[in-house]
């Protein structure tokens, strides 16, 4: 494909043809502040906030606008600050963002960028409404719509990219709100729990009711490993606080899943922190399960097996694998058949 | 797979039979359900349920269950009747097409139709003009092709399909099977198989016999094919088997006709389970090991598009649970072995040394890329299409495969057809999913799903508790009356011990592959006099 050249900020770039300006930008390393538009999903150009100037003269949505060859691009001057200041301030006058009490403190687009731009709390003449508070209805998603900013990507998520279209808006104006389905209320919606819209949610307006209590969103450290649950194999950044809880998971943008992920990759993981977990090797003693040290057990095993293979040779003795092992886990499991048990009665449950 | 997740948007349709994407490949179904919803790309769906991706599919057939043979030769028979085929790609890359196109003639529309319980024959020519009309079209399937006795002849069939359409070795194309466990194909990969050492060289060659002897630093590897999961019970029940190392299964849960399981471990002289919970299998046991859950392991996982990925250790070791590796490994040495791993990274190097596939896979190169087997050397960068330019054997072998019925009929005693399956909030056994709040409580236990017509017939209300019989067994279980299982045909979720599935499978296997039929046999149903 043909590449365009224009210049953002001083500085020649390059793009190709269908881009638009804010895809050049952050393609090259610039970025220009921005709410309703997020890489996965379709353009809405709502919110207004990646407002740049073009040739000098006209402010236009970055996000939606076309990067044409030649274009001259500023992505900030006086100007588009205080009109980003004043999109800001909208959405602080219209909410009630207190982040002390949300969620996304310290992990919310919209803070950063009222911190970026230095936004003072609004003033509260103009009356507030207070609108709707879900955190009961749904026991995995919560959602506070007195901060939701009405960027509408948790409704571009859901349709786009888990493809339930649960979410949508209602009504008009000042009015305008989400809505589940029909207009039920999240946990007596179809939702199927995948979390995605929360994912993609730039506030606190959606947030995972697990997460409740478990600490700082800095203080969190994240690692990422593969979902358990299928062979979609989907890569989850695992975030857990300082006393090593798990407190959330999250889709990784680089595995097959391309960030997302379905309820068991997104919820079902508090099996390893269960107090039902095995925590001692047990040995039947007078045909009672006992605990005993892993020294007593591994010792029983090794001999049990090489009795059984002195008495009636290598193939009386089987094992079974699991698919939901390493990979060098099973490896050396079917190496200690074959090359120390010397049995090819090795097999996992593929076939099950 | 032969092709790549990543490719679902280069397809211009698919055809998606035997997979319940949606419940139990979610993310997959969800990128298909995108494609088709919002990009206008067609879907051709058979299934015996009326699954969700049912609802967004240009055509649907409810087939009975274990008939997908009969309506994959039944696209065929059109597309070689009416000439539809690839014919450049079939005689450039395939042979063995005048003996099957010979064998698809009787399986006319009315004829398949027939077998398969659909009313519209026509339904059947105008979907196979759409799939020959997709360039390229990308076939999905699952559990729902394998888990019969014909298990084998389903996966043939589906490479005959798109063989013919041309759909091999192209991006967007392929035919795609979704693995069910999170490392299925790793397992298999490693030689965690009867029959096969690692990258399925067949332990039956001398060859390979010598090799592994070399690598390995032993003498005497057997060249026999060893049990499969189901023939290791039937050796235990017989006395053959007298000892069973068992890693993170739970047989007693996954295995068909669960009598028959229990009664062949409480014969065995050793039962070793490890496992991170006392299973159902565990309380059988005679040594219990407590190993870690994935999320306190390093190590790699390959997914179902043979994509090798890292896993690293999420949470601290469980307070006294092990690695099943240094499990492994201590029972290993006590017999005589001699290793000395002391990481997985120790274990994975000498994988790299016998897995061909594997051996340009490193621990380093995995953290930045996505790499898919094989990946014969360190600057090979992975394989994302299989067969692009000739088939592991040169040409692609079409072969003339017949529909057979499932083992189980139903008769006057044993008149519904029962089939499981999984679905989304739980998986397998429910060891894990069970033990997590949010999808425990979301489906807190099991139900059976009866169309409303068989619901009415035997006068079941929704949400009564019923029994469900096989010649194997009876479970008592709720009812959900839902118009999604055919009349006929009745659904269970296998992953309830309260209502175990699988006390009412039959244990017949694939005869090449023994895979258990899990997805159709006989039952009956009744009420529970109060
Ligand atoms: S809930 Fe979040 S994603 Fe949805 S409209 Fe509100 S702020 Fe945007
Ligand atoms: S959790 Fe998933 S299904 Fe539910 S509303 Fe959000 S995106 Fe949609
Ligand atoms: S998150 Fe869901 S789709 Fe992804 S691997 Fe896990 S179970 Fe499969
Ligand atoms: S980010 Fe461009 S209008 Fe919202």
């Amino acid at each position: 494909m043909n590449k365009i050249k224009l210049t953002i900020d001083g500085k020649v770039v390059s793009g190709y043809p269908n881009q638009t300006i804010l895809e050049v930008a952050s393609d090259n390393g610039i970025d220009i502040p921005h709410l309703c538009y997020h890489p996965k999903l379709s353009k809405s150009g709502q919110c207004r906030l990646c407002i740049v100037r073009i040739g000098g003269k006209m402010l236009k949505a970055s996000c939606t606008e076309l990067a044409m060859d030649g274009m001259n691009v500023v992505t900030e001057d006086e100007g588009i600050i205080a009109a980003r200041k004043l999109v800001l301030g909208l959405l602080l006058q219209e909410g009630n963002h207190n982040c002390l009490y949300c969620e996304a403190n310290g992990d919310c687009e919209l803070q950063r960028y009222c911190r970026m731009h230095d936004m003072e709390p609004p003033s509260r003449e103009i009356p507030f409404h207070e609108r709707e508070v879900d955190y009961v209805s749904s026991n995995a998603l919560r959602r506070n719509e007195n901060v939701c900013i009405l960027c509408g990507r948790c409704v571009r998520a859901c349709g786009e990219l888990q493809v339930s279209s649960i979410w949508g808006f209602a009504e008009r104006g000042h009015r305008t709100h989400l809505i589940a389905d029909d207009d039920r209320r999240i946990g007596e919606s179809n939702c199927v729990k995948c979390g995605t819209c929360v994912q993609l949610c730039p506030t606190g307006a959606l947030s995972f009711q697990p997460v409740l209590g478990k600490g700082l969103n800095w203080e969190l450290s994240k690692e990422s490993s593969i979902c358990i649950y299928c062979g979609v194999g989907c890569k989850i950044d695992f975030y857990t606080n300082p006393q090593g809880q798990l407190v959330k998971a999250m889709g990784n943008d680089e595995g097959p899943n391309k960030g997302q992920l379905c309820v068991k990759g997104r919820f079902g993981f508090d099996f390893a922190q269960s107090p039902k977990r095995l925590s001692k090797p047990l040995v039947r003693k007078d045909g009672i399960l006992s605990e005993a040290s892993w020294k007593e057990a591994l010792d029983f095993v090794a001999a049990g097996l090489t009795k059984i293979k002195e008495e009636h040779g290598p193939d009386a003795i089987a094992g079974l694998s699991s698919a939901k092992c390493t990979n060098e886990e099973n490896y050396l499991m079917q190496k200690f058949m074959r090359a120390v048990v010397g049995t090819n009665n090795v097999d996992h449950c593929a076939r099950l | 797979m032969t092709n790549s997740i990543g490719e679902i948007p280069l397809s211009e349709g698919y055809l998606v039979i035997g997979s319940n994407t949606t419940e139990n490949h979610p993310v997959i179904g969800s990128m298909i359900k995108g494609q088709v919803q919002n990009q206008g790309k067609k879907l051709i769906v058979a299934d015996p349920r009326r699954i969700e991706l049912a609802q967004f599919a240009d055509y649907y057939f409810p087939i009975n269950p274990g008939t997908n043979i009969a309506i994959l030769n039944g696209f065929m028979h059109v597309i070689v009747k009416e000439n539809l085929y690839n014919k450049e790609f079939v005689e450039a890359r395939c042979e063995g097409f005048e003996e099957m196109a010979q064998s698809l003639e009787k399986y006319t529309p009315e004829y398949v139709a027939n077998i398969c319980g659909i009313h519209k024959a026509g339904d059947i020519v105008e979907a196979a003009r759409l799939m020959a009309s997709l360039k390229p079209m990308a076939l999905y399937y699952s559990m729902g092709i394998t888990q019969f006795v014909s298990g084998v002849n389903g996966v043939k069939s589906t490479a005959n399909l798109q063989m013919l359409l041309g759909n091999m070795g192209v991006e967007g194309g392929g035919v795609n099977p979704l693995r069910g466990q999170n490392n299925v194909q790793g397992a298999c990969d490693m030689g965690a198989l009867p029959a096969t050492y690692p990258a399925y060289q067949p332990v039956a060659s001398e060859e390979n016999r010598e090799k592994y002897e070399k690598a390995w630093g032993v003498k005497e590897l057997s060249t026999k094919p060893g049990l499969t999961v189901v023939e290791i019970m039937n050796a235990a029940h017989a006395g053959d088997v007298k000892a069973l190392y068992c890693m993170g299964e739970n047989p007693i849960m996954s295995d068909p006709n669960q009598e028959h399981v229990i009664e062949a471990l409480k014969k065995l002289d050793l039962l070793v389970v490890q496992d991170i919970f006392l299973t159902e299998t565990a309380q059988y046991a005679d040594v219990v090991l407590p190993s870690c859950s994935f999320l306190e392991k390093a190590g790699t996982a390959t997914n179902t598009e043979r994509r090798v990925q890292p896993m690293h250790r999420v949470l601290k070791p469980w307070p006294g649970a092990k690695d099943d590796w240094w499990i492994i490994e201590e029972i290993a040495n006590r017999m005589g072995a001699g290793w000395t791993y002391n990481k997985p990274a120790d274990i994975f190097e000498e994988i790299r040394k016998v897995t061909p596939s594997y051996a340009g896979i490193t621990y380093k190169r995995i953290e930045k890329e996505a790499i898919q087997w094989p990946c014969p050397t360190e600057s090979h960068p992975g394989t994302k299409v299989l067969h692009r330019e000739s088939f592991g054997r040169g040409k692609g072998l079409f072969t003339a495969i017949e529909y057979t019925p499932p083992y189980e009929e139903t008769d006057r005693e044993y008149p519904l057809v029962l089939t499981t399956g999984r679905i989304l909030q739980h998986f397998h056994t429910g060891t894990m999913t069970r033990n997590s709040r949010i999808l425990d409580e979301t489906v807190p236990e099991g139900w059976v799903e009866i169309h409303p017509n068989d619901a009415s017939n035997f006068n079941f209300t929704n949400g009564e508790v019923i029994s469900v019989s096989t010649r194997r067994g009876s479970i008592r279980i709720r009812v959900r009356v839902a118009e999604r299982s055919k009349p006929g045909v009745i659904f269970l979720p296998f992953h309830f011990y309260e209502s175990c599935a699988n006390r009412l499978t039959v244990d017949c296997l694939d005869p090449v592959c023994k895979i258990p039929e899990y997805k159709v046999c006989s039952c009956k149903v009744e009420k529970i006099s109060a």
